[in-house]
């Protein structure tokens, strides 16, 4: 096995180009999995640990740029504000030495359905920045996964950031996990309120062959909240968005749980979550 | 000769009572002690083995060609290379070294590989090329009891053995009647050094084998028999062992290295990955229990019937052993006038099950305690209420006629963990840790208890003894003990202890514990939580003799009152002078009182020698709506006869909880149609410091007459009775019924 291990990002798509079949290794905690598990033998792994610039982010405007190599750990202890959906959800992942070396670009480039960063990306719209040596593109994050663990990137290509406006309202992000720390999710659910534009964004995770959001969930929600009040919610509205946001999911029976436990969950998690969202908004 | 009164050494620091620090639980936490997947030889190479992926199926061709031909390969083995016997187990020699013909379970070794890589060693495995005919598994107990069925072995009945209990009126009838039918999954032991070891050839065409297990001369037997070695030849070490809980009872890869280093000359390392090692042994039988409880309006027992089905998996291990425990101990620590008990175990193409911390009595006593709570809702009676009326004493008669002899503070230990505080109003934090799942939202409290029963040490007759060789010589001028077992430390902490009973009986400071292996006698399993017991026993005795020789080298006949604390035992300066004339050393095999076998058709007998008890009580607060629980906090109380090590014991009670916690919550294997669904620890799940709570302890020493110290064995009945305290405060929470463990989610909302 090869081991390439550029220092500059132009050096990391060139070898990419000429590697397609190098794997990219960031914090390593699932290529490093696959590895020892004997899933996977590829014929080179291509470092990008060395990469300064991927695991920075900065603020651009309105847009927030989120290297793919950003640890979840700094997610936490930096991000807290500016991506509140995306820290809570950091917070769940793994343990303390998987949310240091863990990274957003390791999570997309894995592209499980189960992946913890998935959700709040897409309640949040955000979108993600491809490079290759052809040059760069933008994909909106819920166009990005493709199948289990399957995604738009191309051979050559590399996630070089998620790109991001920072919250103009309360974020939410939930978990199921049949323990209490360090689990897999069994679904998972993420709510984003825009007050700004009057619109609700949800993201479903571990019930679907991808995450995914749950849209007539989100029109729906966009289209009874009081945002002109800032009202008591409705308990019939809520109800009605946790019964969507469950039938938007497409869940299988498996190890971690069951398909009519993950649609139940999804709608609890779905009502709980608007609930604490519109009254942190509320005030 | 005059004969003179003397008693025990004047105490000396760290002996029997206190807790000294474990020698080797520094390099532990630090990361430097070395396990048995550390051992290394400059010319070694490293085996590796094909497994069968289906759980049932007939081996119609076989061509390890493709494997040879890898460069770097040193060795491709099948059954037909195994040089002596072809099976092997510890209680049915059932279990081929290498599959012939017939595969019984996924998993099962085909062929071995070395190679002077592993992954070199792990690839050509791979490249044999096996053509199989696949059959129809046999999963289900019911299929697999029935006679007429399909048979897991063509040359034996799937039943592998029957216990039946008779005792008093068969058609004894009560007041009130309460039934249930229950379930156990499959636990793993999980413990964390996955299998592994080394072998090196010998000059004189033996084997050193330096391994990681629980036994080492059980290993010794099975092991030089499939080599065809006198056991002589076959000389085994332990080696660090990474936890054992009971799946270091069978052999895993002992024969396997052993065969590839005297094939290819060369020492060779085994070591299982996480996966491989699922698959590299037995788990905790999976059960089903099918109870009837009558009382009269009071809440006294009158009956208990009973029908367990263990699922013994495709090979025997010690499932005829465990079944005798789930029968024997199946009604609990009460007194039961009228018992009709049928513990069935059974062959099936299931991962084969054998010894797991709690053995048997695990499985029984979530059916049992899940009974007692049902009994007390019908009385309308308190839960612990009803248990303490039933509660089991000192000269009840156990289901089996035996007698219980000695302390057996049942009623107590109840009482202990009732009267406990309650658990804070609000826990560390909320179901669901910190995934954010409530902010207090459906979330109830509730509380549960259990008690449980266990047996210590071997029984059924079984010939049970423990040898030690104690040394007592000069070191510097100083006296220092060097004490020699097999005795297998399997992280319980038995070096500590075997160094604390010399130091109280020799009233030597220095002791130094020499490596476990072969060259000294047996010292039985590091299991039925008996090590303590026995080797402990053996110690203290070899330490005894030591005594005996000294006072003879001092002109004096023994006393009588040889243990009197009073009569000081001889000064340090007097050991030392005595020792001018040489070293001192002793060796025991020690036994405790001798068991009986089971009387076949009643299942009387006095067939254990000690009984231990355990209770628990659990607070938890589970969220109604998501199913999610978390345990909030747990009270024990046991009786441990004698605390030897304090540390020790809490850290044996922690960690027992832990371990039914587990079963409680989240610990199984998932098997559908023979095939393991989810062999790693990111869907095996154990658990984490954020699921185990606070808890709090009442360690009881009421003495045990016949045993060293009057100890009681610790290590397994704090796994027994925290798995149903934990189901039955979610009963509490939630009013579900949860017949099944692990409890899931999705059985508690109900969806
Ligand atoms: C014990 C444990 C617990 C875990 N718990 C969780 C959890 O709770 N939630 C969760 O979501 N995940 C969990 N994971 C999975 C893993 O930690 C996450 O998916 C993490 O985000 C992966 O990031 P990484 O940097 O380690 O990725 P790596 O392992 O380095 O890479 C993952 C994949 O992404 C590709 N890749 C990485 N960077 C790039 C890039 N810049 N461009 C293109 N492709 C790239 C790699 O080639 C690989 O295919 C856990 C893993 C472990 C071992």
């Amino acid at each position: 096995m090869d081991f390439l291990n550029p220092a500059t990002w132009a050096d990391a798509l060139k070898m990419k180009a000429e590697r397609p079949d190098a794997v990219p290794i960031a914090g390593g905690t699932d290529v490093m999995v696959e590895l020892n598990f004997h899933r996977r033998r590829p014929p080179a792994l291509l470092d990008l640990t060395r990469i300064g610039e991927l695991s920075t982010w900065d603020l651009d405007g309105d847009t927030l740029r989120l290297g793919a190599g950003v640890s979840y750990a700094r997610i936490m202890a930096e991000l807290g504000e500016q991506l509140p959906g995306l820290a809570m959800a950091a917070r769940t992942v793994g343990s303390p030495q998987i949310r240091n070396r863990g990274t957003v670009g390791g999570n997309l480039g894995s592209a499980s359905p189960a992946g913890d960063a998935h959700p709040p990306l897409l309640a949040a719209g955000a979108r993600v920045e491809l490079a290759s040596v052809r040059g760069t593109r933008l994909v909106p994050v819920d166009e990005f996964f493709t199948g289990p663990k399957r995604s738009v990137l191309a051979p050559d290509e590399l996630i070089a950031a998620v790109l991001v406006r920072p919250a103009a309202g309360p974020e939410q992000f939930s978990k199921i996990g049949t323990r209490n720390a360090m689990v897999i999710a069994v679904s998972s659910f993420a709510l984003a309120l825009h007050p700004d534009r009057r619109a609700v964004g949800t993201g479903i995770g571990s019930a679907a062959p991808t995450p995914r959001r749950a849209a007539e969930a989100e029109l729906f929600a966009a289209g009874q909240l009081p945002w002109d009040t800032l009202g008591a919610l409705d308990p019939d509205v809520v109800r009605r968005f946790g019964e969507l946001v469950a039938a938007a999911a497409a869940p299988i029976d498996d190890v971690r749980g069951t398909a009519a436990y993950r649609r139940h969950a999804l709608a609890v998690m779905a009502r709980r979550t608007l609930t604490w969202a519109w009254r942190d908004l509320c005030g | 000769m005059t004969t003179v009164h003397v008693g025990l050494p004047a105490a000396v620091d760290g002996g029997v009572g206190a807790s000294p620090q474990r020698p080797d639980g520094r390099l532990k936490v630090t990361g430097e002690f070395a396990f048995s997947s550390d051992l290394w030889a400059d010319d070694m190479l490293w085996g590796a083995t094909l497994r069968s992926p289906h759980p049932r199926a007939r081996i119609t061709a076989l061509d390890i060609g493709p494997a040879l031909r890898v460069p770097g390969v040193y060795a491709v083995l099948t059954h037909e290379d195994v040089p002596g016997a072809p099976l092997y187990g510890l209680e049915h020699v059932d279990q081929p070294v290498l599959a012939a013909r017939e595969i019984r379970y996924q998993g099962e070794p085909i062929v071995i590989v070395a190679a002077d890589h592993p992954e070199t060693a792990r690839r050509a495995a791979r490249l044999v090329e096996v053509a199989y005919d696949v059959l129809d598994p046999v999963t289900e107990l019911a299929a697999a009891l029935d006679p007429a069925g399909p048979q897991v072995h063509a040359d034996r009945p799937n039943l592998l053995r029957h216990v039946p209990i008779r005792r008093g009126d068969p058609h004894a009838t009560a007041a009130v009647v309460v039934t249930g039918e229950y379930e156990v999954g499959m636990q793993d032991q999980a413990f964390l050094g996955p299998e592994s070891g080394l072998a090196v050839p010998a000059e004189d065409g033996g084997i050193d084998l330096y391994i990681a297990t629980q036994w080492l001369h059980v290993d010794q037997r099975q092991v030089a028999a499939c080599l065809g070695l006198p056991p002589e030849k076959v000389r085994l070490t332990l080696s660090g062992v990474g936890g054992a809980f009971g799946a270091r009872e069978d052999l895993s890869m002992q024969v396997h290295a052993c065969m590839l280093a005297l094939h290819t000359g060369r020492p060779v390392k085994m070591v299982y990955g996480r996966e491989e090692s699922f698959f590299g042994h037995v788990h905790r039988h999976p059960a089903r229990l099918r109870y009837e409880h009558g009382a009269d309006a009071d809440g006294r027992l009158v009956y208990v019937k009973a029908r367990i089905l263990l699922d013994g998996g495709a090979y025997a291990s010690s499932t005829g052993a465990v079944v005798a425990n789930a029968a024997t101990l199946g009604v609990g620590p009460y007194d039961v006038p009228n018992v009709v008990m049928d513990a069935y175990g059974l062959y099936t193409n299931n991962p084969p099950c054998g010894a797991m911390r709690g053995f048997g009595a695990v499985q029984a006593c979530f059916a049992y305690e899940s009974q007692m709570d049902k009994l007390a809702a019908a009385l309308g009676l308190d839960p612990v209420e009803v248990r303490v009326r039933n509660a089991l004493t000192t000269g009840d008669l156990m289901p089996t006629g035996q007698v219980v002899e000695g302390p057996a503070p049942v009623a107590e230990l109840l009482r202990l963990v009732r009267e406990r505080p309650p658990a804070p109003a609000v826990g560390d934090f909320l179901p669901g840790g910190t995934a954010n799942t409530t902010r207090g939202e459906g979330v109830v409290r509730g509380v549960g208890f259990g008690i449980g029963i266990k047996n210590v040490c071997f029984s059924e007759g079984f010939d049970d003894f423990a040898t030690a060789r104690v040394r007592l010589e000069l070191v510097g001028g100083r006296p220092a003990v060097l004490v020699h077992t097999a005795a297998a430390e399997v992280g319980q902490g038995l070096v500590t202890v075997q160094a604390q009973i010399v130091r109280t009986e020799l009233g030597v400071e220095q002791v130094t514990i020499a490596p476990a292996d072969t060259a000294v006698g047996s010292a039985g399993s590091s299991s039925a939580s008996r090590q303590t017991y026995m080797t402990g026993g053996a110690v203290r005795a070899a330490c005894q003799a030591i005594r005996t020789r000294l006072l003879e080298r001092l002109g004096r006949a023994p006393s009588t009152t040889d243990n009197d604390k009073k009569v000081p035992f001889l000064a340090l300066e007097e050991i030392a002078e005595l020792l001018g004339e040489g070293a001192i050393e002793e060796t025991v095999e020690w036994r405790h009182r001798p068991t009986h076998p089971l009387d076949p058709a009643t299942g009387q007998g006095d067939a254990h020698v000690q009984y231990a008890f355990a209770a628990h009580r659990a607070t938890v607060d589970v969220d109604l709506e998501l199913g999610l629980v978390k345990v909030v906090e747990i009270v024990t109380a046991q009786d441990v006869g004698k605390a030897v090590n304090p540390g020790a014991v809490a850290g044996q009670i922690q960690g027992g909880t832990a371990q039914g916690l587990g079963l409680a919550l989240m610990e199984e294997i998932q098997v559908v149609d023979g095939k393991v669904r989810n062999p790693s620890f990111t869907d095996y799940l154990l658990p984490t410091i954020m699921d185990m709570p606070p808890m709090s302890l009442d360690v009881l020493e009421l003495a045990d007459p016949h045993s060293p110290y009057g100890l009681r064995g610790v290590g397994e009945p704090p796994t027994i009775s925290s798995t149903p305290a934990v189901v039955a405060a979610i009963r509490a929470a939630t009013g579900a019924a949860l017949t099944r463990v692990p409890v899931r989610p999705e059985h508690i909302v109900g969806v």
